[in-house]
C-alpha cells in the first residue's frame, strides 16, 4: 500500500478529479458543489465546494460547465441525471444528506432503477449519486440518516458504502466507470479521517468485500464507519485473547457474498454492525445469507448490533446511545462465543 | 397608521427578543457551547413578527431550517427553545429535534424544518382542517427564496388554490439559498410572480419594515379567513449571518452587508414610532433590557437543564408500538 496519507475527503475529491481528466463525459452537479454561481467576483468562485467542502478546486480545473451548482430542487437534478446518464453523459451527482432522497424518491427508484429492465435492455444508466449518510454529528433526524438498505432493496440500483480513504477513492472510480446507476454512500464523520491513498490510477471493484484483519474465532462483517467501530472491538477483543476476523463490505449491492460466508465456514460465529435502522436492513439481510446458505458451520446465535428502530436524535446525549459502539460490538462477540 | 400601541411595542419586544436569541447563539456556538447545526435569523425580524403580528393563538404556521424566528414570533417559550438547542430534556421537544426541528404544536408551530421545500404541503394539510372543520383558522406558510424553486412549493401553492385554502404563502427571499442567489436560481427573477400564476393575489413587501409587512399579512389573513383562499407575499429581506454558524461566507460583499444593515429593522421601527411620537424612548430601551434578561435567563435555564436519559431514545417514536420492538434483533444490553 502507498506511504501517502490523504482524507476520506481528499481522496473522493481526488477520485473525480482524476474521473474527470480522464472522460470529458463525466460532470459534477449539485447544490452549492462549487457555490455562489451568481456571482463574476473570483473571490467568490468555488464559495464551498460542496457543503463540506468535498468538491472543491474542482471547478477551477473543470468550470463551471462541468461542476454545476443547481437549485435547490432535488427531484429535477437528480432526475436531470437519469435523463443525461441515459443520453451519453456520465453524471456525478450530490445529493446532499441521504435523507433528502425523499425529496427526489421517484426519480431514483422509478427512473434511474427501472429504464433499463423496462425497456428489455435498450438503456444504460451510468449515473453515480453521491449522498452523506450517517448519525454523529448532532445533525438531527433528517440529516442523519444511514438508508443505504433502502436503496439496497431497489433491484436496478447499486449501493456502495467505503470506509477508508483508499477505497473511497477506488470504488468511486469504479463506481464512475459502472455503467448502471451507483448511490454512493460516504459517511460525514469519516472526511477527516486519514489513511494511505495510491496516487493515480487506482479502481477497487464494484462487489468485493476486503478483509480489514484477518482473525479464526469470530467473524465481524462491518461497512462504512461501523468498519473503524467492529476493528476497535477486535484491538480490545485481542486482550482477552479472541480473534475477531473484521469484513469490509464495501459495496452493499452487489453483496460479496463469498467472502461473507468463507469467513463463516472458517469462525463458525457471525456478528453484523450496521449503523442503519435494524428492519429489513443490510445486517438483516447477512444474518438471513448466514441462515440460509451457512446455518451448518453456526455454532451460536447471529448477533446483530445495530441503531434502534428510531429516528437519529438530536441530543449528544440520545444520538452516543443510538450509534453503535466498540463496547457493544465487543458484548454481541462475547455473546456469539458462548 | 391603526396600529395600536400595545401592538407596536408587542412587534418591537418580539424582534428584540429574537435578534438577542440569535446574537447570544452566535457567541455561545463560536465559544463550542452548541453541538449541530444552527442557523440564524438574525436580520429577518420583521417578516416573522410582523407577519405573527396578525395572527391569533389557535392560528398554525410551518417554518424552515430557520425557524427560531418564526417560533419566538408566534409565541414559543425562549426558555425552552434554548434548553432544545443545548440538547437538553427540559427542551421544548426533550432535545429530539434540536435547531433545526424546534416546535411546539400547541402554540399553533408545526416546525422547524429540515428539508428545503418540506412546509408547503403540510401547511395545505392544516389549512385543510380548517376548512374541513369549519373553523376560521389561518395557516401562514414560511419558506425562503432557495424552497421557491422546489416542486413540493408549486404542488402545495396549486392545492392551495384549487380548494381555496386558508393559506398564506410567506417567501423569505434573503437573498441566499446557502451560497446561490436568486439571481442564480431563480428562473425568471420574480419570484411573487410566480404565485400569480396559480391565480392568488401575490406581493412583494420590504421585509426590513415590520409596519409594511403587518399590512400587506393582515389583509392576506383577511381573505384567508374569509374563505376566499391563499395569497402570497415575498419578503424581501436579509440574513445577517451565514448559511449556518461556522460559514465563512465567501459568496458576498462587505459592502452589500453593510447596505442591509444600514436598513435594519429594529433602528427603523425605533426611527419610526419615536418619530412619530408613537412611544417613547424610554419605553423601547425597556424593552431592550427586558429582552437581554429573557435571554440570559433562557440560557440559565438550558444550562441548569440536565441532559435526557440515553433510554428516551425510544420514546416517541409511535403513539403505541411494542417496546420490545424498538430496537429489534438484540440480545445483549450494554
Amino acid at each position: 500500500m502507498a506511504d501517502r496519507q490523504l482524507s476520506y475527503r481528499e481522496a473522493i475529491n481526488e477520485a473525480l478529479r482524476l474521473e474527470m481528466r480522464r472522460d470529458p463525459t463525466v460532470i459534477l452537479m449539485g447544490e452549492d458543489v462549487t457555490g455562489a454561481s451568481q456571482s463574476a467576483d473570483p473571490a467568490h468562485l468555488d464559495a464551498w465546494g460542496g457543503v463540506l467542502g468535498v468538491t472543491k478546486g474542482l471547478v477551477h480545473e473543470f468550470g463551471r460547465e462541468r461542476v454545476r451548482d443547481t437549485p435547490i430542487t432535488e427531484s429535477a437534478f437528480v432526475g436531470a441525471g437519469v435523463g443525461a446518464a441515459a443520453t451519453g453523459l456520465r453524471p456525478v451527482v450530490e445529493l446532499m444528506f441521504i435523507g433528502f432522497m425523499g425529496v427526489c424518491l421517484d426519480q431514483i427508484t422509478n427512473q434511474a432503477a427501472k429504464m433499463r429492465y423496462m425497456f428489455g435492455g435498450k438503456a444504460r444508466i451510468p449515473l453515480v449519486i453521491r449522498t452523506m449518510i450517517g448519525a454523529g454529528f448532532r445533525a438531527a433526524a433528517q440529516h442523519s440518516d444511514s438508508m443505504y438498505s433502502t436503496f439496497v432493496h431497489f433491484p436496478g440500483l447499486k449501493v456502495v458504502a467505503p470506509a477508508t480513504p483508499a477505497d473511497a477513492k477506488g470504488l468511486l472510480a469504479a463506481s464512475i466507470r459502472d455503467d448502471d446507476p451507483v448511490i454512493f454512500c460516504e459517511h460525514k464523520l469519516l472526511y477527516d479521517v486519514k489513511g494511505p491513498v495510491p496516487e493515480g490510477e487506482w479502481v477497487v471493484p464494484l462487489g468485493r468485500a476486503d478483509v480489514k484483519r484477518a482473525g479464526k474465532d469470530v467473524t465481524v462483517v462491518a461497512m462504512s464507519r461501523m468498519v473503524s467501530t467492529a476493528l476497535e472491538a477486535a484491538d480490545q477483543l485481542a486482550k482477552d485473547g479472541l480473534a475477531a476476523e473484521v469484513i469490509d463490505l464495501r459495496t452493499l449491492s452487489p453483496l460479496d457474498e463469498d467472502a461473507v460466508l468463507a469467513s463463516i465456514r472458517k469462525t463458525g460465529r457471525l456478528v453484523v454492525v450496521d449503523e442503519d435502522n435494524p428492519r429489513c436492513s443490510v445486517a438483516a439481510d447477512i444474518a438471513t445469507l448466514a441462515a440460509t446458505r451457512a446455518l451448518e458451520y453456526l455454532n451460536a446465535p447471529v448477533q446483530l448490533v445495530t441503531a434502534p428502530h428510531t429516528p437519529v436524535p438530536f441530543s449528544p446525549a440520545l444520538e452516543d446511545f443510538y450509534v453503535p459502539t466498540p463496547q457493544r460490538v465487543v458484548a454481541a462477540v462475547h455473546a456469539a462465543m458462548k | 397608521m391603526d396600529i395600536g400601541k400595545d401592538k407596536l411595542l408587542w412587534m418591537y419586544e418580539r424582534m428584540r427578543l429574537i435578534r438577542e436569541f440569535e446574537e447570544r447563539l452566535h457567541a455561545d456556538f463560536a465559544a463550542g457551547k452548541i453541538p449541530g447545526f444552527v442557523h440564524l435569523y438574525a436580520g429577518e425580524e420583521a417578516v416573522a413578527v410582523g407577519v405573527c403580528a396578525t395572527l391569533r393563538d389557535e392560528d398554525f404556521i410551518t417554518s424552515t431550517h430557520r425557524g427560531h424566528g418564526h417560533c419566538i414570533a408566534k409565541g414559543v417559550d425562549v426558555k425552552a427553545m434554548m434548553a432544545e438547542i443545548y440538547g437538553r430534556a427540559g427542551g421544548a421537544c426533550k432535545g429530539k429535534g434540536g435547531s433545526m426541528h424546534i416546535a411546539d404544536v400547541d402554540k399553533g408551530m408545526l416546525g422547524a424544518n429540515g428539508i428545503v421545500g418540506g412546509g408547503p404541503p403540510l401547511a395545505c394539510g392544516a389549512g385543510l382542517t380548517a376548512k374541513v372543520k369549519g373553523t376560521d383558522q389561518v395557516t401562514v406558510c414560511f419558506f425562503g427564496d432557495g424552497a421557491s424553486n422546489q416542486g413540493t412549493t408549486a404542488e402545495g401553492m396549486n392545492l392551495a388554490g384549487i380548494w381555496k385554502l386558508p393559506v398564506v404563502f410567506v417567501c423569505e427571499n434573503n437573498r441566499y439559498a446557502e451560497t446561490t442567489s436568486p439571481d442564480y436560481s431563480v428562473s425568471g427573477r420574480d419570484i411573487a410572480a410566480r404565485a400569480r400564476g396559480f391565480g392568488m393575489p401575490s406581493v412583494a413587501v420590504d421585509g426590513q419594515d415590520v409596519l409594511a409587512m403587518y399590512e400587506a399579512t393582515r389583509e392576506a389573513v383577511a381573505r384567508a379567513r374569509r374563505g376566499d383562499g391563499p395569497s402570497f407575499i415575498e419578503a424581501q429581506t436579509y440574513r445577517y449571518y451565514g448559511h449556518f454558524e461556522g460559514d465563512t461566507i465567501q459568496y458576498r460583499t462587505k459592502a452589500e452587508e453593510e447596505f442591509y444593515r444600514s436598513r435594519d429593522c429594529l433602528e427603523r421601527f425605533r426611527k419610526t414610532v419615536l418619530g412619530q411620537g408613537l412611544a417613547r424612548e424610554a419605553e423601547l430601551d425597556a424593552i431592550d433590557r427586558r429582552a437581554k434578561d429573557a435571554i440570559e435567563e433562557a440560557v440559565r435555564f438550558a444550562e441548569q437543564s440536565p441532559l435526557p436519559a440515553p433510554a428516551q431514545t425510544l420514546t416517541d417514536v409511535y403513539v403505541s408500538f411494542p417496546e420490545s420492538q424498538l430496537w429489534p434483533f438484540q440480545t445483549v444490553t450494554v
